[in-house]
């Protein structure tokens, strides 16, 4: 185990006085492919939005490299971990080479301009992210799929070691979630980044992560790799729901099915 | 490059707007004779003139761009907000009480915040602010200070102050040239300060959120934006009146031609409503010549339109 990255611990916080997380507390090492999965209202989204520092915690702490994220500027925290959301606002006419180079806001002082560097870092990102080929094209123009990868190639122009995503393919049909998750996995290979993902397909997540954090109410239920945590007990103890677990014949990793309640 | 003509064609525009401002009027004067020494106080005339159109046209759309980001809202516009109503009334005040001419900007700037504090409260319903009871409240904050400037107006009106349809509907006709030079500073200083928030106007026109992941911190910029933007309106009000529309009409068709980047769109922009401004102007001053249309009426009669399409199209900026 690698010292770690992100640790969370004790956390609690939400809206309006009323706590979504309840006191949870995980790690991450440096290279992990983490998928929160949980039930609707469980608190994936706000664990989420405390951590990249949306919402205030009204207890606990999250730690990046042992230092408190609310006690680094806020800029200071950005250049150092990535949000990528469901999708972004698509009626703006910005171009793909103007969104990916907001990610170079967090590394540039109010009277700088982007120089070279910074739209080299950006023509990277879009490179690998193969979207380059867009780059004058308006992002109103593109597909969900292609649009998705532009955000992401947005999130690595800020230069990240930490990218946390929030169901980034939600909006996507099965061949375009393949291809990000596929370019998710090449950049946590390749790149060493670490990568913390909401996920709602219990079966991507077990495909793609090598740990995975099941959320209840609040706090972790189970944390772990993909075979202790998709187990038909944990499942059913908090989705409230029956399923079959076996091994994907391809991948080895557990597969889940859904068993319906009513006959067809 | 297609920007770079599409800027080309505005300088061009601006120069004849200006050639088209100096040359009309109540006496028709070529261009030639307007340079000799004996029309020489009409040109100088004229000219303020076109200075305090640019100077307006620009401080009210450059406005305009930066409230309609920050608080994502495409109707978002100093006149339509209130805050132009707000400046107006303190800087009434400020005449009747006697204060001098130089404290008239800074009362105006205090009404143009208290303004905008009143009509931000007022559109908070469980700590969300939707679009259309934000502009709701400016208009009702709006028509209300409108009213009382008639009433203070009517009651105390005195040789200090200008007649009730300068307060209302505006005017370019520059009673105060050291005045006009005493206002430019802080609108052209307030223009260059909205100008290096660009990237971060582009940044939350996305979403606040979105921008907070930029590492923008939206609350302290929003902030700041609105006080500048209550600067520049309450600097122009003391110089020109109320003025509607201009920050509504000409950001939104800047958008249409060259897209919603800051970076590009503010200077654009200052641009297009300096030749806007010059044009409504000049045919206040000459469409019914010897009687002056006041220029707010001419914004109004084309911005209530483009008013009316924003609404019912309904999307963000």
């Amino acid at each position: 185990m690698t010292d770690s990255l992100l640790k969370i611990d004790g956390l609690c916080g939400g809206y309006y006085n009323k706590d979504v997380i309840k006191g949870l507390s995980m790690s991450l090492g440096q290279g992990d492919f983490l998928g929160i999965i949980g039930p609707n209202g469980s608190g994936k989204t706000t664990l989420l939005r405390l951590v990249t520092r949306v919402l205030r915690p009204s207890k606990g702490a999250v730690y990046f490299r042992n230092t408190n994220v609310f006690l680094m500027g806020l800029k200071e925290f950005c250049k150092k971990a990535a949000f990528v959301p469901q999708d972004i606002a698509t009626n703006f006419s910005f171009t793909v080479m103007e969104i990916a180079l907001m990610g170079r806001i967090p590394h540039l002082g109010r009277m700088q301009l982007e120089g070279k560097n910074d739209i080299r870092v950006a023509e990277a990102a879009l490179e690998l992210t193969d979207t380059l080929r867009f780059r004058d094209k308006y992002i109103d123009e593109l597909s969900a799929g292609e649009r998705q990868r532009v955000i992401i190639a947005r999130a690595l122009t800020q230069e990240p070691e930490l990218l946390l995503l929030d169901e980034p393919t939600s909006h996507l049909d099965i061949g375009h979630q393949i291809q990000v998750l596929d370019l998710l996995k090449r950049l946590n290979r390749a790149k060493g980044l670490t990568i913390v993902m909401i996920m709602h397909d219990l079966n991507l997540a077990s495909a793609y992560c090598n740990r995975i954090a099941l959320l209840n109410d609040g706090l972790v239920y189970k944390q772990g790799t993909p075979e202790e945590v998709l187990t038909y007990q944990n499942i059913e103890a908090v989705y409230k729901t029956v399923v079959l677990v076996n091994n994907n014949r391809i991948t080895g990793k557990p597969n889940v099915m859904l068993v319906p309640g009513e006959k067809s | 490059m297609k920007l770079r003509r599409k800027i080309i064609i505005l300088f061009i525009l601006l120069a004849g707007a200006v050639v088209f401002g100096l040359i009309s009027g109540a006496v028709k004067i070529p261009i030639a004779d307007l340079l000799r020494q004996e029309n020489r106080a009409i040109f100088n005339l004229r000219m303020l003139r076109i200075v305090a159109a640019i100077l307006t046209g620009s401080g009210l759309a450059v406005s305009g761009i930066a409230l309609q980001a920050i608080l994502r809202n495409p109707l978002a516009e100093p006149y339509l907000l209130g805050t132009s109503s707000g400046a107006g009334l303190a800087a009434v005040s400020a005449v009747i009480l006697g204060l001098s001419r130089v404290y008239m900007p800074l009362a105006a700037f205090f009404g143009a915040a208290a303004s905008i504090f009143i009509v931000y409260n007022l559109a908070r319903e469980h700590g969300r602010i939707s679009d259309k009871s934000l502009i709701l409240s400016g208009v009702i904050i709006s028509v209300a200070f409108s009213s009382v400037i008639v009433f203070l107006v009517s009651l105390f009106g005195n040789e200090a102050m200008h007649e009730m349809n300068w307060w209302l509907w505006g005017s370019l006709q520059v009673y105060d040239h050291k005045l006009l030079m005493l206002v430019a500073v802080p609108v052209i200083l307030g223009i260059c300060a909205i100008y290096l928030f660009a990237q971060d106007l582009n940044a939350i026109s996305l979403g606040e959120e979105e921008a907070m992941h930029l590492g923008i911190n939206t609350q302290n910029i929003r902030k700041i934006v609105i006080l500048i933007t209550a600067l520049i309106t309450a600097s122009l009000i003391c110089i020109c009146g109320i003025i509607g529309f201009v920050g509504l009409i000409v950001p939104h068709m800047m958008r249409l031609v060259i897209g919603p980047n800051h970076k590009i769109l503010i200077p654009v922009t200052c641009l297009a409503a300096s030749v806007f401004m010059i044009a409504c102007d000049t045919l206040g001053r000459t469409l019914f010549s010897p009687v002056e249309i006041p220029i707010g009426v001419i914004t109004a009669i084309i911005g209530a339109p483009v008013f009316i399409i924003l609404l019912k199209r309904g999307k963000r900026i």
